[in-house]
């Protein structure tokens, strides 16, 4: 090869891996944003990648150098995965016909290998001069979202979303087992603040309509918001540390570190079934230290969703907090819990419900929010899995609570009940009214009625007492919180041989 | 001004503050009771308490203005 041949290939190589005009890396620097490719060095072992395809896509074109998005092949964790990058310094990171295409064939290479997709989001969208050879076509944006389908389930799906994911392009985020947002700068809508405006004569800001802290916050489409785009690469690092590369894989184990313990697990949990405690306290006792990735945070608190390690080895926990909301069940908070469950059984990832749950949200806002339907979500998603799963009753479990936090009917590997565990349609107090509110009102003199209330609750309460609830063998076992942690370790460990189908049939009809 | 809101509808089980005190972030100021659990409300942020909006017994609904603070 002459001289010249391979100089063309230098300086074309160079031009293209510097991305966008200079004036667009200023505007990358002035919004505390990196580059395409420094991000990718970031998220990869080595700080480097070798395998990339289509970098001379669109070459010949004026101010296109890769059309936008870099595809590559590297290592996080020391498992391999398939990235796209929207690089924006080409034209916004929007989508032209080869764009298209290079995010299609990364997602079929993934497919291929059964090996996890990161999607590194920051796009303006399709490139409208394009459209006619991107978006209705059969190798259309339609088929990224098709593949995404395709793909959920079989390998592990990660977004990390550091600028805008707009119209259509905010189905990719929408798509993924996970997305993590970069506050401040990320943002997803199917209409701008602009076409708002323009179209319904609504009048917000971007962060009102699609900001990073809305939607970890308030609509659920966020799960982890993080301060800077080096804190949401290293979260998506560790993400997908607690996984397996693909669904017929297992999730690694790594070292035990034992937990970091301030007070004993049985002095956290009030005796008083009404009294308020904070659930991460317990949880933190529970697992190994250091260990907690949680999804979804700042949406709907009253249930707590995330990964943990007991003994070095990966566990998804659900656990009502009774600090916010009393741990009572809403929409979103069953609309959260469903699909971590079912990102955990897809991944093999064995579950530990924490019920304390006074039952389902009542009134007219949640009723006609389809709290039942979202309900249904709930109970059908943990019904449906074949991992291990173990019920901890850590206090009450009232009405439809107990069977959303994998009760004995839905059978889980055991349901273990703390000392201070309450299992009931309803608690004492609830009941007694029910059952003796015409009796309690015919009562005239005041202290006789408490006295008689007061009677009945302690029948109720002898009723529903959890050695009886043993003795029935309704649950299997009785453990103090402190014998917790180690019953835990050895109950998965025993588990693990698990192997079940749950149901024969082609799939079921979701009641979402 | 800082509206402290009620995060579900419930009753009034306790006020914890008085108006003209101060208040620091993550201060309970009011105990609900809803769903016979007890919910405690607890400041945002730090601020004065200029007024209280309900009294003990009172009937809320989720979001509204518990305390204000200045």
């Amino acid at each position: 090869m002459s001289k010249t041949l391979n100089e063309t290939l230098q300086t074309t190589t160079e031009r293209i891996e510097s991305g966008g005009a200079e004036k667009y890396h200023k505007k990358l620097d002035s919004q505390n944003k990196l580059f395409a490719r420094k991000r990718l060095e970031l998220l990869f072992d080595d700080g480097s990648y070798k395998i990339e395809d289509g970098k001379f896509a669109n070459n010949k074109a004026e101010g296109l150098p890769a059309d936008g998005v870099v595809t590559a092949i590297g290592k996080v964790g020391g498992k391999t995965v398939c990235v796209m990058a929207n690089d924006s310094t080409v034209k916004a990171g929007s989508w032209g016909a080869r764009t298209v295409e290079k995010i299609i064939r990364i997602q079929e290479t993934a497919m291929r290998l059964k090996v996890p997709m990161y999607y590194l989001v920051d796009s303006a969208g399709a490139r409208i001069t394009d459209q006619i050879e991107m978006f209705p076509n059969r190798r259309g944006a339609g088929k990224i979202f098709y593949n995404q389908v395709k793909m959920s389930g079989m390998i592990p799906q990660v977004c990390v979303l550091f600028g805008p994911s707009a119209a259509g392009g905010a189905y990719i985020p929408a798509f993924c087992d996970i997305v993590i947002m970069v506050d401040k700068n990320a943002s997803m809508y199917l209409g701008s603040p602009r076409m708002a405006e323009k179209v319904i004569g609504e009048k917000v800001t971007l962060e009102e309509m699609g900001g990073a802290r809305m939607h970890c916050s308030i609509s659920g489409c966020g799960d982890v918001l993080a301060e800077s785009e080096e804190e949401a690469i290293d979260s998506a690092r560790h993400y997908l540390s607690y996984f397996p590369g693909n669904y017929e894989s297992k999730p690694a184990k790594v070292k035990v570190k034992a937990p970091k313990i301030d007070k004993n697990l049985s002095e956290i949990v009030p005796e008083n079934q009404n009294v308020p405690f904070d659930m991460y306290d317990f949880i933190n006792g529970l697992i190994d230290d250091g260990s907690f990735y949680e999804m979804k945070k700042l949406f709907a608190p009253e249930m707590i969703t995330g990964f943990a390690r007991l003994n070095g080895a990966p566990v998804g926990i659900i656990a009502n907090q009774p600090k916010v909301k009393g741990g009572v069940l809403f929409v979103d908070s069953a609309d959260k819990a469903a699909k971590f469950i079912t990102l955990c059984d897809a991944f093999s990832i064995p579950l530990l419900f924490l019920a304390d749950v006074p039952g389902f949200m009542i009134g007219t806002k949640v009723e006609r929010a389809g709290i039942i339907r979202h309900g249904a979500k709930l109970i059908a998603a943990m019904s449906d899995v074949t991992v291990p799963k173990i019920s901890v009753i850590v206090r009450k479990a009232y009405g439809a609570g107990l069977y959303a936090m994998a009760g004995p009917a839905f059978e889980p590997d055991c349901c273990i009940a703390l000392p201070t565990a309450q299992i009931a349609v309803m608690g004492p107090e609830a009941a007694v009214n029910a059952v003796y509110s015409n009796k309690i009102n015919e009562i005239e003199d005041p202290k006789e009625r408490i006295q008689y209330v007061q009677e009945k609750h302690k029948e109720y309460k002898e009723h529903i007492d959890i050695y009886k609830l043993a003795s029935e063998m309704i649950v299997d076992d009785i453990v103090s919180a402190d014998q917790l942690r180690d019953e835990l370790i050895d109950r998965y460990a025993g588990y693990e041989s698990k192997e079940m189908v749950f149901s024969e049939r082609k799939h079921p009809v979701y009641p979402v | 001004m800082k509206e402290i809101t009620a995060s579900m509808a419930g009753t009034v089980l306790n006020v914890l503050v008085s108006e003209g005190e101060s208040v620091s972030a993550g201060q309970t100021v009011m105990m609900l009771e809803s769903m016979k659990m007890e919910i405690p409300i607890e400041a945002t942020e730090a601020g004065e308490v200029s007024t209280v909006n309900f009294n003990v017994g009172d009937f809320v609904n989720e979001g509204d203005a518990l305390v204000v603070l200045k």
